[in-house]
């Protein structure tokens, strides 16, 4: 008899299962038998048998590790402890399988072998290691190249698009800016001393495929300030094989673009940089040269008083390398959040509190239309001490 | 100094120089168009007219040692040794020489590992880790995800859906993934206040920070027993009371239940959308959770019968009317599906503009 009948069912079907997964280590490991017979108590009972995390972690570090803890009485569960290490990805996602392997080797020694490729966030999730392992598990770690993420009230971990590695459309350099932004922030990721999370998310244009806008406190996009690139001979090409090119230009959202049979001719103060076009016609269309970064800001789920997308705070801004604004501009964010903001408030939140207005001027950026969709459609606004002082 | 190893920190991810395939740090910023070959497959051409294949596999959430070095293999046979993951989860081999797709597609299929997800097709479901790690966990987003994904297979590995199918599970309110803006998702739900522990909450919270953690004002101080109490004709249940303090017990697995929501984005073209609540209750079935399976699997249909091409759950939804997609699903609108939170007035219909059914 199967000790697992519940999961077991989750091993029928054609999608790949990982309940298989966690047998395979189960099978060699009672340590991660232990957990997945937990998982099955679950199944059964219809409820989690995890506790409130305890304070666990690596030495020199306040975050990147998750303290877990079964609920059920010894007897039962034997070991446990069962922390979670976050562990920063590398740029995009992309890796050596040299690297892979090397920590597939050290999670097999020190952890249950059980791992997520990525969490959420972006993290390399290793699942399930006992409080002794941690410290030994980190070293390891440290040893092949790879360093934790981000938890609790810090900045997370980040994560980015893979950009310029494989995509014509990438504005800036994401692997780039992901990398020396998360150098430069590595106390503020690896020592939580903020009111809550920040999440910091960079895409290279504005299909954001890191869904930046929904996810991130701060969503930092690629865009182009001047017109799309067309390359009318590609364009007659595609009409050539039968490609609808009047119908690309009647799907422009703002009728920027018109098709005379010949030509293709864009309105570029009027492309509001949907990506449309560029996606119907690949060979034909590209970003354009006056690149930078559109930056949005308090993307965040549900928790506490609903979700929120990122607005934009800064319209535009150039983002070459060494990145000195972008990096003063998340600093200066960061500071007036940590100094104003209640426990767990998110950025976004603490904005929408004490509204945009104070906030442009605490980051000392010019209010632009860029950033509403309409002005305000009530009389109830504020002016300083100061404003009127200029009108006497 | 002599001999004591220096305790090393901070170092950071490894650096992308070392991560990324050569042929694609070669080309780095000198990409020139794409083209989808064949689902799951997109071939890359640079400006000086390199190609490549990026062949895009889907992986179980959780897989073990065994399989990371498997899927290296793979990888050290086609993709000379370098692998990508991509933001929803899914593996991507890099392939160079195009006489070795098919070796690669053999393989993958062979193994089971479904190639797909480009295109409009289902992507990969974003979802959370349910009750192998989490605390506050109503139900088990991983094995909902399993169970859909067997039902949902071959709109993964085939691309002529409608839009693009962008599935989410939150096992919580918590929502760690992009639930709030998927075409359509899951999320787990209770349905009673928390139980009030005052021996662990005098014991182990702070009660000023928990008193602030409701959104709905729902929780007063009892300063006489060092703990709280709960207003619960307030409380809606959310669980961030729980998140903060174990005291707060909420979990109760008769009434727990899931919710299904529908329509939301987050792409470009137009303003992205939030997840609309569709279903109210759905119960918390494990293994398999067949109504919400059967739920999703009726809205997919009626989307994919009644959709215009192009058109993603959210904009089908746009163009027929809220009223319509109750009448084509089936789906019963309640009291609940009413906003009644803080910013719900932009959501009440201030014309007399509407359809009937
Ligand atoms: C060169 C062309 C493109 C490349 C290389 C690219 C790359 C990717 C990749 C690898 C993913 C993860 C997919 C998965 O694992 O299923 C992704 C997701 C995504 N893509 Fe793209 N993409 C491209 C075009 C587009 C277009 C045309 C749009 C919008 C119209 C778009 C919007 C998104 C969004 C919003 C996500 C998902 C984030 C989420 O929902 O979690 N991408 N993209
Ligand atoms: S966000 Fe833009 S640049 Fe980045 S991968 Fe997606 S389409 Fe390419
Ligand atoms: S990017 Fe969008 S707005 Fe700009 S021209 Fe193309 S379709 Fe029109
Ligand atoms: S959604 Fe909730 S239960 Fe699931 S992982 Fe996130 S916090 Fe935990
Ligand atoms: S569950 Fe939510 S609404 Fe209810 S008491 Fe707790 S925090 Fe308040």
């Amino acid at each position: 008899m199967s000790e697992t009948p519940l999961l077991d069912e989750l091993e029928k079907g054609r999608w790949p299962s990982f309940v298989t997964e966690m047998k395979r280590m189960a099978a060699v490991k009672p340590y991660s038998k232990n957990i997945l017979l937990q998982l099955e108590r679950s199944y059964v009972e219809r409820v989690t048998h995890w506790k409130h995390g305890g304070i666990v972690g690596v030495r020199g570090y306040g975050g990147g590790v998750i303290g877990r803890y079964s609920d059920l009485p010894p007897e039962v569960m034997q070991t446990p402890e069962v922390h979670t290490l976050r562990v920063a990805q590398p740029a995009g996602w992309f890796y050596s399988t040299k690297a892979l392997r090397k920590l597939c080797d050290v999670w097999e020694k020190h952890g249950s072998g059980f791992i997520n490729l990525h969490g959420s966030t972006g993290d390399i999730i290793l699942l399930g290691a006992q409080t002794a392992s941690l410290q030994p598990c980190f070293e390891d770690l440290i040893s092949i190249g790879f360093d934790l993420g981000g938890s609790g009230g810090d900045v997370r971990t980040l994560s980015c698009c893979g950009g310029p590695a494989f995509c014509q459309w990438s504005c800036i350099d994401t692997l780039d800016i992901y990398h020396e932004l998360t150098m430069e922030l590595q106390d503020e990721i690896h020592r939580p001393r903020f009111p809550y999370k920040f999440k910091i998310k960079i895409a290279g244009c504005p299909n954001d495929c890191v869904a930046a806008l929904a996810r991130a406190d701060l969503a930092i996009i690629g865009t182009w300030r001047d017109s799309i690139k067309i390359d009318q001979e590609a364009v007659r090409e595609y009409a050539k094989k039968g490609v609808n090119i009047a119908a690309v230009a009647a799907r422009c959202p703002p009728q920027a673009l018109e098709w005379d049979g010949k030509e293709l001719r864009v309105i570029p103060e009027d492309c509001t940089r949907c990506m449309k076009c560029l996606s119907a016609l690949p060979k034909a269309i590209l970003p354009g040269d006056d690149r930078g970064v559109s930056i949005l800001l308090g993307g965040k789920a549900t928790i506490l008083q609903g979700a929120f997308l990122g607005w934009v705070i800064v319209p535009f801004m150039k983002a070459d390398k060494p990145y000195r604004e972008l990096k003063e501009l998340t600093r200066k964010i960061l500071d007036w959040w940590d100094e104003n903001a209640k426990t767990r408030e998110r950025v976004g939140e603490l904005v929408y509190r004490v509204g945009m207005r104070n906030f442009l001027k605490a980051i000392g950026q010019p209010p632009a239309p860029q950033m509403v969709y309409a002005p305000r459609a009530n009389p109830y606004y504020f002016w300083s001490p100061e404003e009127l002082e200029e009108v006497k | 100094m002599s001999g004591e190893k220096k305790y090393i920190t901070d170092i950071g991810p490894p650096h992308y120089r070392e991560m990324v395939h050569p042929v694609l740090m070669k080309n780095y910023g000198k990409w020139r168009y794409h083209e989808y070959v064949a689902p799951g497959i997109i071939k890359h051409v640079s400006m000086n007219g390199d190609e490549v294949y990026m062949v895009r596999a889907a992986i179980p959430k959780i897989v073990s040692v065994y399989f990371v070095r498997e899927l290296c293999d793979i990888a050290d046979k086609y993709s000379d040794g370098y692998v990508k993951f991509t933001s929803r989860h899914n593996v991507e081999f890099i392939v160079t020489d195009k006489n070795k797709l098919d070796g690669l597609l053999r393989e993958l299929r062979e193994r089971g590992w479904p190639v797909g997800g480009t295109g409009r097709s289902l992507k990969a479901i974003i979802h959370t880790q349910g009750w192998v790690h989490c605390h506050t966990a109503i139900i088990d987003a991983p094995g909902l995800a399993k169970a859909l994904y067997d039902e949902l297979y071959d709109y993964f590995v085939r691309d002529d859906l409608p839009g693009k199918l962008k599935i989410a599970i939150a096992c919580c309110l918590n929502m760690c993934g992009a639930v709030h803006c998927s075409d359509l998702a899951f999320v787990g739900m209770h349905r009673k206040p928390p139980v009030v522990n005052d021996d662990i909450v005098s014991r182990l919270c702070e009660i000023p920070t928990l008193v602030a953690s409701c959104p709905t004002a729902a929780i007063r101080p009892a300063p006489e027993k060092k703990s709280v109490i709960v207003n619960e004709e307030r409380c809606m249940y959310c669980g961030n009371c729980y998140t903060v303090c174990p005291g707060m017990f909420i979990h109760n697995p008769k009434y727990d239940c899931l919710s299904m929501w529908v329509g939301g984005n987050a792409v470009a073209g137009g303003p992205p959308e939030f997840s609309r609540l569709a279903i109210p209750y759905l119960p918390n079935n494990p293994p398999r959770w067949p109504e919400c399976v059967q739920a999703a699997k009726k809205v997919i249909d009626a989307w994919i019968k009644n959709a215009k091409k192009g058109e993603r759950i959210g904009d089908w939804i746009k163009r027929i009317g809220w009223e319509r997609f109750f009448t084509l699903t089936e789906i019963p609108f309640t009291d609940k599906h009413i906003d009644d939170f803080i910013f719900s007035l932009p959501t009440f219909r201030t014309t007399t503009q509407f359809k009937w059914r």
